[in-house]
């Protein structure tokens, strides 16, 4: 019963490591080392990564920013509630919105093209969850993250709220078109 | 008053009147949290079977709550610190630390459980385990969950101490047990915890009550996660502990080296606690250079650390089974092995659950760009159902059939249905993970009262498969609560109703005879195992364990890597 008892031999690091054990280690090790260096190198070879670029922001300032984008770019309204569909120019700063339980307002993306995507919220925290992709960030107030994004697919998508926000976050439901 | 002690003539363990009194009393309020947040949990997850739906959106929420609060920190913390008495007076055959300020600890615990417990049922703080700011909750819920931290912080502090008594007064020869020494790392990184819950939980009470006018979103995320995530690492210090004494209890296994094993423990200490970051992959404000390092552990040396535990656990095992003369092919020690005794299958699975389910999954998703594909989906809870409930619940419930009888000097009762119970509990709960890590593979989301989103202004579908998946998770939870429930009741039946078992405790102001180191072994490990390998059974079932790890990160890597350009 040595494990509840004080060790054999009082010296105890000056015990010999068992051939099983080191044999593993030496396994186990290597595996986390590759597993340490794909992150840095997926930055550098894959094209899956967010960058970290971020800005404060104030609720009020982001919410200016969407609304100068809606009236610019507006291509048409859905919904009872005429809730915009923004078709921005390629290559241009898109702003999304996440509030009390709507993300406001719709994009519509063309496929193989870049965009800033600049995603914050306007009270409490949200998730912006890209479906059936299955791609998830967190959305903060404050916090203005910006995303490079290249739609590589058209079609419409969905976009659901993946941080609990009070007790209609299950409606907080909206769509992304990508077109050709 | 002298310190009073007496020997269980069973497993020979000295127990201290005041240590045992508290170890008593700190398990059973965790068993009755246990049962609480069980039962909590089978409303969630009949809530989120599409077909049945059983809550209302507003009393989900709040039965959420309750689940992750009860379950993730109440149970667990307060068995922990039972483990803690247990693994510095009781093995180390000493009297405990100031037994008056520790009933305080026990008194604090509970009151601040009791607390944060009204807070939600008055329905004001349906805020989730969590609470990110700047989502409200009631002051009384902060407040309670202080409470119960100072509580735990002082009870961590009466192991430390008893810790000093046993060198002081030599009641121990040579080192520390490893069980000892592992329950050490799991009262460090309790520290660690504690104060950082103490950082970020202080001033957003004091936000809540109005004296300070806001909590910073992400600084929020990154102090609370030093103690949300954190606490669950007290979890894996202390049931990868519990899995060294039941070895040793159960077969008399020996650590196979005692450098590895507690290195494994140091690792812990210097390198779990960055994990943290996991859930902070794919915010923004914080840098790709943090979230490398700290998702990684450094470089996955808590990993590595793990990884050798799972050698080292099973491999003693083998070891000491093939000493006993089962030495036959690569696992007749382990087909041999006592599997009608729930301290061991409970401990097995416990063991084979973590690493396979709550292990695998927990690293691939915490690669930073893979994140991506998991974050906030129902995936999560899949994981750590993984590794708190089947890790660290199922591990703490086989080492309560072997430690209530003791304590409590009764019989266990239904011990046919004892059995039955690590298998229910552990198999059902391994498919809710299963389950749970398809459904959020296919995106659902979690903390999701209504996948089909009625009454949203547009509509989602998630495939069928994803509907199936949040089915068969309800089903298997009714398998895991049933085997909880048989747990809760055959503890809750021992103790009140179970045979005494042999004569009346005799407590003795002596002094326990010290506690000796057994004899250096001669003769090693010659005569068992394949060629150079004493453990080979081990070694082959780690091996596969790898191979799995690598094939599901690989395939991982694959599918992100076919998705939009996101830079």
């Amino acid at each position: 019963m040595s494990a509840i008892h004080p060790p054999a031999e009082k010296l105890w690091w000056k015990q010999p490591v068992d051939g099983v054990e080191l044999t593993w280690i030496i396994i186990a090790l290597t595996w986390c080392l590759i597993m340490f260096f794909a992150m840095p190198l997926w930055h550098v070879f894959g094209e899956q990564n967010y960058s970290g670029e971020a800005y404060n922001v104030l609720p009020e300032q982001h919410i200016a920013r969407v609304e100068q984008m809606v009236q610019a770019h507006t291509v048409r309204h859905e919904t009872d509630l005429q809730i915009p569909v923004v078709r921005p120019p390629a290559g241009s700063d898109v702003y999304l919105l996440a509030r009390l339980w709507q993300w406001y307002p719709i994009l519509e993306l063309q496929k193989g093209q870049t965009y800033r995507l600049h995603l914050s919220s306007a009270d409490w925290q949200h998730g912006f969850s890209l479906q059936p992709l299955n791609v998830n960030v967190q959305v903060l107030p404050g916090y203005d993250m910006v995303l490079t994004v290249t739609p590589t697919e058209s079609g419409q998508f969905g976009l659901v709220c993946n941080e609990y926000c009070g007790i209609m976050h299950h409606t907080m439901l909206s769509r992304l078109y990508v077109v050709d | 008053m002298k310190p009073l002690f007496r020997t269980c003539p069973k497993s020979g363990l000295v127990l201290h009147r005041d240590a045992e009194n508290l170890i008593k009393a700190n398990a059973v309020a965790a068993v009755v949290f246990l049962a609480v947040g069980g039962l909590l949990g089978l409303l969630v997850a009949l809530t989120r079977w599409p077909s049945v739906h059983l809550l209302d959106a507003q009393r989900f929420y709040q039965v959420l709550t309750g689940h992750g609060v009860v379950t993730l920190l109440v149970w667990v913390i307060f068995f922990e610190i039972a483990v803690l008495y247990f693994c510095s007076a009781v093995l180390l055959r000493c009297r405990i630390a100031m037994p008056r300020v520790a009933w305080t600890a026990f008194v604090l615990m509970l009151v601040g459980a009791a607390i944060t417990a009204v807070a939600i049922i008055q329905g004001g703080s349906s805020v989730m385990m969590t609470s990110y700011v700047p989502m409200p909750a009631s002051p009384l819920f902060y407040l309670g969950l202080i409470l119960f931290a100072v509580g735990a912080l002082i009870g961590c502090f009466i192991f430390l101490g008893t810790l000093v008594i046993a060198r002081d007064e030599r009641t121990y020869e040579g080192s520390i047990p490893l069980v000892t020494f592992g329950a050490l790392s799991a009262c460090i990184i309790a520290i660690f915890t504690i104060a950082s819950g103490a950082i970020i939980l202080i001033p957003t009470f004091l936000w809540s009550v109005g004296y300070i006018g806001s909590v910073d979103p992400l600084m929020y995320r990154v102090i609370w996660w030093a103690m949300g995530h954190s606490s669950q690492q007290i979890n894996v210090a202390a049931h990868v502990s519990v899995w060294y004494a039941i070895a040793a209890i159960v077969f008399g296994a020996k650590p196979l080296s005692e450098k590895v094993s507690r290195g494994a423990f140091l690792l812990y200490i210097l390198f779990i606690n960055l994990a943290s970051a996991h859930h902070l992959l794919v915010d923004p404000g914080v840098g790709s250079e943090w979230k490398i390092f700290n998702t990684s552990y450094a470089m996955y040396l808590a990993v590595l650390a793990s990884l050798v535990h799972g050698l080292t656990v099973p491999g003693s095992i083998e070891v000491a089974q093939r000493k006993k003369g089962l030495n036959g092919g690569l696992f007749e020690w382990l087909r041999k092995a006592p599997w009608g005794n729930p301290v061991f299958s409970g401990m097995f699975l416990s063991l084979v659950g973590f690493g396979f389910i709550g292990g695998i999954s927990g690293v691939v998703m915490g690669v930073e760009q893979i994140n991506f594909l998991v974050h906030n989906t129902i995936y999560v809870p899949g994981h750590f159902h993984g590794t708190v409930a089947i890790g660290t619940t199922l591990a703490f419930m086989a080492l309560s059939f072997w430690l209530v009888p003791i304590l409590f000097r009764r019989e266990l009762i239904w011990p046919g249905l004892a059995k039955w119970q690590p298998w229910l509990f552990g198999i059902g709960t391994a498919l809710q993970a299963f389950f749970m890590m398809g459904a959020g593979t296919l995106g659902v989301s979690r903390r999701h009262w209504d996948i089909a989103f009625t009454d949203a202004l547009f509509d989602w579908a998630y495939s069928g498969l994803a509907y199936t998946m949040m089915a068969l998770n309800g089903m298997s939870a009714l398998m895991a609560v049933t085997g909880g429930l048989l747990f809760v009741l055959i503890m809750v039946g021992t103790i009140f109703f179970g045979r005494p078992s042999g004569v009346p405790a005799e407590y003795s102001a002596q002094r326990p005879a010290t506690l000796l180191p057994p004899a250096p072994e001669t003769g090693g490990h010659a005569g068992i195992g394949m060629g150079w390998l004493v453990a080979p059974g081990t070694f082959v079932l780690a091996m596969f364990l790898l191979v799995i790890f690598v094939v599901y990160y690989v395939i991982n890597y694959a599918y992100l890597a076919s998705l939009w350009k996101i830079s």
